[in-house]
């Protein structure tokens, strides 16, 4: 698991440059899959057909990171940016960026300002070193994204990088993808587009595919660092079973099921109840006529910042208790 | 030019009341089509059968324009009402505005400055405090001329002054919609509908059907976007500049743009020599955010004129920039099969 979450999260992917990551994951399942094929969209699909008559069953995970899009180049080869998802300001201040063909920046901010608090992300900037727009321009073009330039690191059985969210989930269906045994189910496995934009390649894949019953799995806040806002989820208590969040109330017996299942096996899980924020289940459950929907979430601190950290025995416990549940008959 | 122009910013089309300028383009478009649809939302569909016709293509503007609604009538005659789509009500105090289908005149009043108090002379007036006068004495006159429910229009006629250069009110998106009615004087392989459609400033609500209705393989929408080039405002927050030709967007709120799409359009420009420029910034969404999403999903993109002083009485925009919009779409449109 290590190597391939060291691999995955260290892909460029910002929302709507997610081809690398796309291709680093297709390498990893092609033989393991019957189908595997991109949307229009650009959501990766491969299917595991089931043996029996079991249900059509959606796994998502998003591709996408959250990134920093070049609007501007000013005469001294400066850059200004927009946020493409939920980039803040106080994660930012003097980070290092990186786009995709591996021109590094920093993010710096008008000094002239009086107080931290009148920084907003149009009062920022990159400073990629270019000493004029022409320079600049060799580099970076209007348009282009960076990420968070994250070291990955594996440390007292935690990893912690810069795109967790999700390639956590991703590594999770990824791992599940090559471990699991038989299943009657039809499996299709899902790595979508734009989620930190608005939940958006899972809207059109789960339109597609029409599945009886979808799970996302991604990556959710934690209540345990001191004086932070209160949730009940703490890093290593064991994959999270969502109850609840901005985008989706987990259907009851997709919820019953995940909660049986991991009963049933002895897998650590918790349940979660999040206030904020969403993930592709909120787009999956009200496609068409409504697909009965949950979410597998990986407790992960520092959400949306270049260190988002994660334990390693919650990432085994939500591979084989997503196994678990894809390999039962399922009646919903 | 002059003509159409005039005659699309000068239809009245606030959000949900569509009519008038719904028939100008229905006129315009009928002798250009195979098929004039209009579905249950109100949107017009051009439909132009394909000569070898292998895909859909949806070209969309916005037939709606930001405006106003008449929310109550007061003893005195005077109307109460609540803006349609974003407006800033800084703008409001002493607008002219036609009211419903008779186009009653009206203005838009507030306290005179005499008897503000120092504290109302620097808050900004909001919308809720200010009321439309008809001339009318009392409720019962004002009755007569109008009903709840009402919707009122900027009154702001099209000027052309400087050099090649238009004010007017709805140029954000008659730009749009003209852009299209020349488009349709084209003739194609693919099947190509011309979407007009309703509601876009008040939550892209007619493209969503229509693109459903649709299913296009590929949806080009064209727009009238925000240009901040004006002084005191940052070089990096312009967005557009007045003059550099048709904006191509990378991604807004709403959608970010098929690449494949956006590096033809550019391709685009570049061969037949037409100046364009890359929005800068991603703030405000528009149509493409509905086709995209549309059941499985489409390829999109985003051309937009630059217009100053967008959803107020007097937009300003640069001929040159709609003139090299019409030409960059028809490029586009001559060879968007390959893609």
């Amino acid at each position: 698991m290590i190597d391939l979450i060291q691999k995955l999260s260290g892909i460029y992917g910002p929302s709507g440059n997610e081809e690398l990551v796309s291709e680093a994951i297709r390498e990893e399942i092609e033989s393991y899959v019957d189908e595997i094929d991109v949307d229009v969209m650009g959501n990766l699909i491969a299917v595991k057909k089931g043996t029996g008559d079991g249900k059509r069953i959606m796994l998502a995970a998003h591709m996408d990171q959250i990134g920093l899009m070049v609007t501007h180049i000013d005469d001294k080869g400066f850059l200004r940016f927009a946020n493409l998802g939920g980039i803040s300001v106080a994660n930012s201040i003097c980070r290092r960026v990186v786009f995709k063909n591996g021109t590094v920046g920093v993010i710096g901010y008008e000094t002239e300002l009086n107080s931290w608090k009148d920084i907003t992300l149009s009062k920022m900037y990159i400073d990629i070193g270019a000493s004029d727009r022409e320079e600049a321009e060799r580099l970076v073009q209007i348009g282009d994204v960076a990420v968070y330039h994250s070291l990955f690191s594996a440390s007292n059985g935690k990893y912690i990088g810069g795109a967790m969210d999700d390639r956590a989930g991703c590594a999770l269906l990824v791992k599940t993808i090559k471990s699991i045994g038989d299943s009657p189910n039809d499996l299709y496995f899902v790595f979508t587009v734009q989620e930190e934009l608005g939940l958006r390649g899972a809207k059109t894949s789960a339109y597609a595919l029409e599945p009886d019953l979808a799970i996302a799995v991604d990556v959710t806040a934690t209540g345990d660092t001191p004086k932070c806002k209160p949730m009940a989820v703490s890093l290593g208590d064991g994959p999270a079973i969502k109850i609840k969040d901005a985008s989706v109330l987990a259907h009851p017996k997709v919820k019953e099921l995940m909660i049986t299942t991991a009963q049933k096996h002895g897998i650590p899980y918790q349940l979660e109840i999040l206030e904020y924020g969403g993930t592709d289940s909120g787009a999956i459950h009200l496609s068409r006529s409504g697909v009965p929907s949950g979410v597998l979430s990986i407790p992960c601190r520092y959400v949306h910042s270049d260190s988002e950290t994660i334990d390693a025995g919650d990432m085994d416990n939500g591979v084989k208790l997503l196994i678990k549940i894809l390999e039962e008959n399922i009646s919903i | 030019m002059s003509d159409l122009l005039r005659r699309l910013t000068s239809a009245r089309g606030v959000s949900g009341d569509e009519g008038d300028i719904r028939k100008v383009i229905i006129d315009e478009i009928t002798p250009l089509v195979d098929e004039v649809h209009i579905d249950r939302m109100g949107n017009v569909i051009g439909y132009k059968k394909g000569t070898n016709p292998k895909r859909k293509v949806m070209l969309c503007a916005h037939m709606d324009e930001v405006g106003f609604i008449i929310t109550r009538i007061e003893d005195n005659g005077m109307l109460k009402f609540a803006t349609v789509g974003s407006i800033d009500s800084r703008i409001l105090p002493s607008k002219r505005v036609k009211i419903g289908d008779k186009g009653v005149p009206g203005v838009m009043g507030i306290k005179a400055i005499h008897l503000q108090e120092p504290s109302e002379r620097k808050n900004a007036v909001k919308a809720k405090h200010m009321y439309i006068d008809i001339g009318a004495r009392s409720k019962e006159e004002a009755e007569k001329l109008v009903s709840l429910g009402d919707y009122a229009v900027f009154d702001s006629d099209l000027v052309y002054f400087g050099d090649g250069r238009v004010k007017s009110k709805a140029l954000d998106d008659r730009v749009g919609c003209f852009t299209l009615i020349e488009s349709l004087k084209g003739n194609y392989p693919f099947d190509l509908y011309a979407c007009f459609t309703v509601q876009e400033e008040v939550g892209l609500r007619g493209a969503k059907v229509a693109a459903y209705h649709i299913q296009p393989d590929i949806g080009l929408v064209v727009e009238g976007t925000t240009c901040s080039d004006v002084p005191k405002v940052e070089p990096h927050r312009h967005t557009t500049r007045m003059g550099d030709g048709p904006a191509i967007s990378i991604a807004d709120l709403a959608s970010y743009s098929n690449k494949r799409m956006v590096s033809f359009l550019i391709e685009c420009a570049k061969n037949a020599g037409i100046p364009y420029q890359i929005k800068e910034g991603i703030t405000g969404g528009n149509d493409a955010g509905e086709i995209q999403r549309s059941r499985a999903g489409a390829m999109t993109a985003v051309i937009s004129v630059p217009c100053r002083y967008i959803h107020s009485p007097s937009s300003v925009m640069d001929l040159k920039d709609l003139d090299n919009t019409v030409r960059l779409v028809k490029e586009f449109l001559e060879g968007c099969e390959s893609l």
